[in-house]
């Protein structure tokens, strides 16, 4: 245990040879196979459009080629020309809206009370104490058994839908919100103390900033469920929305209105989904 | 200006512990980590607590921080009892512990924003520490983008920021590799001689236990007592060469010693 006299010292260059992880003789194949390497943007672009090729050309294989009859799978083309007849008459907007207000009220007002009850219970024991067994009960209740119920109860106004969207959401939120609160290190809050941050002051100054990517991420997550459960009140009790013209269309067996409702829910959920990745870079630059 | 004076004038206390003890768990199953600690860390001095690991050095610190609960015994600083964590008492872990959400000046005026400073007097003291500890360059960078040392220099600053009575620094160098330890021992010793802080720093390194010391109490494990207390009377400022001297590795095989024999008892 001695201490070198200085960095230069004369066996600093025999050990300080780096890895060149691009060095020749590595093959192509043998860099894209390598765990968690990362791949060009480029070939990123290319591979992804190559699916959507592979998975679109799949589809007028089956219909061109008679294997599926046109009243099971509509041909690709008969799909967008009814997207388009819609959009253009107005009732796919109508449609569209009505299923974005009904699936932004009740993930708005779920988020709103499941964000900080879900840090003070992943804070404070006493809270999960209470909550946790009752929590963990409902949330495995399945949100379908209660649609009935939710009409009884409430009728099948937009008050049904947006109540199925929070049944489906809220406890899951609460769950994952909480866990990721239990999870921040110790030290970052022992550390806070010593600075002189009050207790009281923990769950706001250090629970929350700490947690804000995950807690982002967990909205982005439940922002989709709460569109897979959007549809299925909608199928049962709805006068408009995407779910709504899909029963519709299934009555009078327009398989292409079906497929476009199921697309336009697609490309929603892609939608809000690169918006949360967006604000998540916006509010924690630092977290990337 | 106000705010750097404020910041630099010499303010520290003694630490007082008085026959501390820490019991783990009840009954049968109880473990004594902590018995019979007494020791007195006197204004401005730097005493270093050296022990193997598990001895429960670390343990000390935080009953003496506050973030632990003894269960026997008393301690004070600057005279007033410790019941819970608070600013007086500024620490630096072992584990990286900067808020990755702030930046390197948001980390380091996170204390004085808890007191209160206004907006220009922790720029004052921001810009004051960051110079202290070399890393102006990197006032808006993120604790992700920076390195090991890089980062403990920060928690260093952000700990001194706060003008706390007593600085308590847990292994804050054992994650380093041994190039950058010996350059945050030299930084380390730089900053103390101009805050005059009261460090208690705990390790189980014993040249960085000697280099840094005036004083080094010995610890030894199961449960945690202090075995010894070795003045060190090097004069400061102090060389990195020091290890060499006929006297430091007399010192150090005095502490070895001690050490060995704490784990020749155990067998």
């Amino acid at each position: 245990m001695t201490l070198a006299p200085n960095a230069t010292s004369p066996i600093s260059h025999i050990v300080t040879t780096s890895v060149d992880k691009n060095q020749p003789g590595r093959s192509a194949w043998k860099a894209v196979a390598t765990p968690f390497q990362a791949v060009s943007r480029p070939l990123a672009i290319t591979l992804s459009v190559l699916v959507w090729c592979a998975v679109i050309g799949g589809w007028f294989a089956l219909t061109y080629s008679g294997a599926v009859k046109e009243m099971f799978l509509p041909r690709p083309e008969s799909v967008l020309s009814t997207t388009i007849r819609m959009a253009l008459d107005g009732s796919l907007w109508e449609h569209v809206l009505a299923s974005v207000q009904v699936v932004l009220i009740g993930f708005v007002i779920s988020s709103i009370v499941a964000v900080p009850l879900g840090l003070t219970m992943g804070t404070y024991r006493i809270v999960q104490a209470a909550l946790d067994p009752l929590v963990n009960f409902i949330r495995y209740l399945p949100v379908t058994s209660f649609v009935p119920l939710f009409i009884l109860w409430i009728g099948i106004g937009i008050e049904q839908r947006v109540a199925v969207i929070i049944f489906g959401i809220f406890f899951q939120q609460l769950v994952m919100i909480a866990d990721s609160a239990r999870s921040v290190q110790r030290d970052l809050v022992n550390a806070a103390y010593t600075l002189g941050t009050k207790r009281s002051d923990t769950v706001f100054h250090i629970v929350f900033p700490a947690t804000l990517p995950n807690v982002l991420d967990v909205l982005r997550v439940t922002m989709g469920w709460a569109w897979t459960y959007l549809v299925v009140a909608e199928l049962v009790a709805a006068r408009s929305g995407l779910g709504y013209i899909s029963l519709k269309a299934m009555r009078g067996f327009q398989v292409d209105v079906i497929f476009m409702a199921i697309a336009m829910i697609g490309i929603l959920g892609l939608c809000t989904d690169q918006l949360f990745r967006g604000i998540r870079r916006l509010v924690a630059p630092w977290a990337n | 200006m106000d705010a750097l004076t404020l910041a630099t004038k010499p303010k520290s206390a003694d630490i007082g512990v008085d026959n501390v003890a820490l019991r783990y768990g009840t009954g049968d199953n109880a473990v004594l980590a902590l018995d019979g600690i007494s020791f007195h860390v006197a204004p401005n001095e730097f005493c270093v607590i050296v022990g193997p690991s598990g001895c429960g050095k670390s343990s000390l610190l935080y009953l003496i921080a506050g973030l632990e609960e003894r269960t026997g015994g008393t301690i004070a600083v600057g005279g007033k009892p410790v019941t819970e964590p608070g600013p007086d008492r500024g620490m630096v872990f072992q584990a990286y512990t900067l808020f990755p959400w702030l930046t390197v000046a948001q980390n380091v005026e996170y204390g004085p924003k808890r007191k209160g400073m206004s907006t220009a007097e922790r720029r004052a003291i921001v810009e004051h520490f960051l110079n202290e500890v070399g890393l102006a360059k990197f006032a808006n960078h993120y604790p992700s983008q920076l390195s090991g040392g890089m980062k403990q220099r920060v928690a260093i600053a952000r700990a001194l920021a706060n003008d706390p009575q007593v600085l308590l620094m847990d292994e804050p160098f054992g994650a380093l590799d041994s190039q950058t330890r010996h350059s945050m021992q030299k930084l380390l010793l730089k900053i103390w001689d101009h805050s005059k802080k009261t460090v208690l720093f705990v390790t189980h390194d014993i040249d960085e236990a000697i280099l840094l010391a005036d004083r080094v109490l010995v610890m030894s494990g199961r449960p945690g007592q202090i075995k010894k207390e070795i003045r060190i009377g090097f004069s400061r400022p102090r060389s990195m060469d020091l290890v060499m001297e006929p006297n430091f590795i007399a010192m150090k095989r005095e502490i070895l010693e001690l050490l060995k024999n704490d784990e020749d008892d155990e067998h």
